[in-house]
């Protein structure tokens, strides 16, 4: 209990004193995951989209690998990004680990099977009741993986923000891949898994106060932009 | 002269589902003008058969020809269904579908879509979303979503079973405008009144066949067999 009320007071602290060390684990947690979920919902959402309207041949094969990939452990992830990335691995001479940019690489591949399979299945949805106008309107398999992108997108934000919500906390790929090395990989959660192996919980939970708030914060701020952006109610 | 995708010819068109024949072997000929009503009882064909003719449903064996390829011939009809299907896009949005999948630009999709809603009596409706409104209000969206293309032939399955008198007064009303436009209509319904009204000639299904086929006085008047008899009486036909 006591702990708890500490972390609180750390928090609040950290934040209140405008601590430069914990802004700047802020931002580069909210930029290595921001544009881990962006890449991803760019990979993610059309192939949702293709997954729904398309017949082809390993179409069940590819959703059942979906749906599988979506429970990769997160550790092994990061060893197999380690591995590649490493200097003796196929992509070594781009020297990429312990780079934010590796980070970015190992929480696209956690979070797109994740963003995918749930836009998978609300595009299948809006096609059930698309199917017969769309034919009929002699619309191009592009047309309709755009009109259903477009006309499902507030269930495709959500499916963007599991991936977030999954991303901004995950810890054991990027800690692999990161290295957690202050002032260039450490991350919110690698800061508090430091943190926690010293011994300082009330600096770790200070931050993870700050972890949750974030998380929060992101997803109020994405849910009031697209209420705002129609007044009417779908 | 733009070419026209009429006649329509069906040659032993068949549709088969869940093992059993729903449709023909039918062999008929749809000419290039009229307002032709398909009537008959419940489960009798008349949607398998307007799809089957749309191209949503493929024959089992026959087939189905216009007079342009198929893709050509479909750019120049538009399908209403029962139940609209309305897109989760405001009215205006909506309407103008269909021209910007054919790639108009979009202002003039948009001033199209306009007017007509204004038709419809949506006109200050645009921004609206079209999931929240009324049955008769997506049925009318629905038909002025299909004419904006300006189609040769408009498909309409019982567009009016589930609205109201005003409603249906309404479509009825756009219909007869668009056959006046030389718009070649293919409806189902089986409200007697409704085929009364507006029908050129009837084509009666009974059990996945064409089992009567008149000009609509002549159907109304003397119907040759039992079953359109008693279907016009009123009596209950299976
Ligand atoms: N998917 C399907 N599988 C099996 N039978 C079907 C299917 N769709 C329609 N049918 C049957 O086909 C017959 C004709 O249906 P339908 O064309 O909807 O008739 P109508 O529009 O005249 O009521 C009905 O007996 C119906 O039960
Ligand atoms: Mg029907």
């Amino acid at each position: 209990m006591r702990d708890l009320w500490q972390g609180m007071i750390e928090a609040f602290w950290l934040i209140a004193s405008f601590n430069a060390d914990l802004y700047e684990i802020v931002l580069r947690s909210l930029q290595v995951t921001v544009t881990a979920v962006i890449i991803a919902s760019a990979i993610a959402l059309p192939l949702g989209a293709a997954l729904a309207v398309n017949r082809f041949r390993y179409r069940r094969a590819t959703i059942s690998l979906l749906n599988a990939l979506m429970g990769l452990p997160p550790v092994v992830v990061g060893l197999f990004v380690y591995i590649l990335l490493s200097r003796s691995g196929p992509f070594g001479v781009l020297g990429l680990l312990f780079t934010p940019t590796a980070m970015i690489i190992a929480q696209i591949i956690i979070i797109t099977p994740l963003i995918a399979s749930i836009a998978h299945q609300a595009i299948r949805d809006l096609w059930a009741s698309y199917h017969d106008l769309l034919i009929s309107m002699n619309t191009t398999k592009w047309q309709r993986m755009r009109t259903l992108i477009w006309d499902a997108r507030r269930s495709l934000i959500t499916a963007s923000l599991a991936g977030f919500g999954r991303a901004i906390g995950e810890v054991g790929a990027i800690m692999i891949v990161g290295g957690n090395i202050d002032h260039l990989t450490r991350v919110l959660t690698t800061a508090i898994a430091l943190e926690t192996g010293k011994g300082d919980f009330s600096l770790a939970l200070g931050l993870g106060f700050i972890l949750i708030a974030l998380a929060i914060a992101v997803n109020m701020a994405i849910h009031a932009i697209s209420r705002t952006e129609r007044a009417s109610t779908w | 002269m733009v070419a026209s995708i009429l006649p329509l010819t069906l040659t032993d068109a068949t549709v088969r589902k869940g093992g059993k024949t729903i449709i023909g072997p039918m062999s008929e000929t749809i000419g290039p003008s009229g307002f032709t009503i398909f009537m008959g009882p419940n489960g009798s064909g008349k949607t398998t058969l307007l799809r089957l003719m749309h191209g949503l449903e493929h024959p089992r064996g026959g087939s189905v020809t216009w007079q342009l390829p198929a893709a050509q011939a479909r750019m120049k009809q538009a399908f209403v269904f029962q139940t609209p299907v309305m897109m989760r896009r405001t009215v205006v949005e909506n309407i103008a579908y269909p021209l910007r999948v054919r790639g108009e630009a979009k202002n003039w999709a948009y001033a199209e879509a306009a007017r007509w809603a204004d038709i419809i009596g949506l006109g200050n409706a645009l921004e609206q979303n079209a999931e929240v409104l009324s049955g008769g209000e997506k049925q009318k969206l629905a038909v002025a979503r299909a004419l904006i293309v300006q189609p040769e032939v408009l498909f309409l399955d019982e567009p009016t079973a589930n609205l109201d008198g005003k409603a249906t007064r309404e479509i009825e009303g756009i219909l007869l405008a668009a056959q006046a436009d030389g718009v070649r209509i293919l409806m189902a319904t089986h409200h007697l009144g409704q085929a009364r009204r507006l029908a050129s000639d009837i084509i009666f299904l009974y059990q996945g066949q064409v089992h009567e086929r008149a000009a609509a006085e002549e159907f109304f008047n003397t119907p040759r067999t039992p079953e359109s008899k008693s279907f016009l009486s009123g009596d209950i036909v299976e």
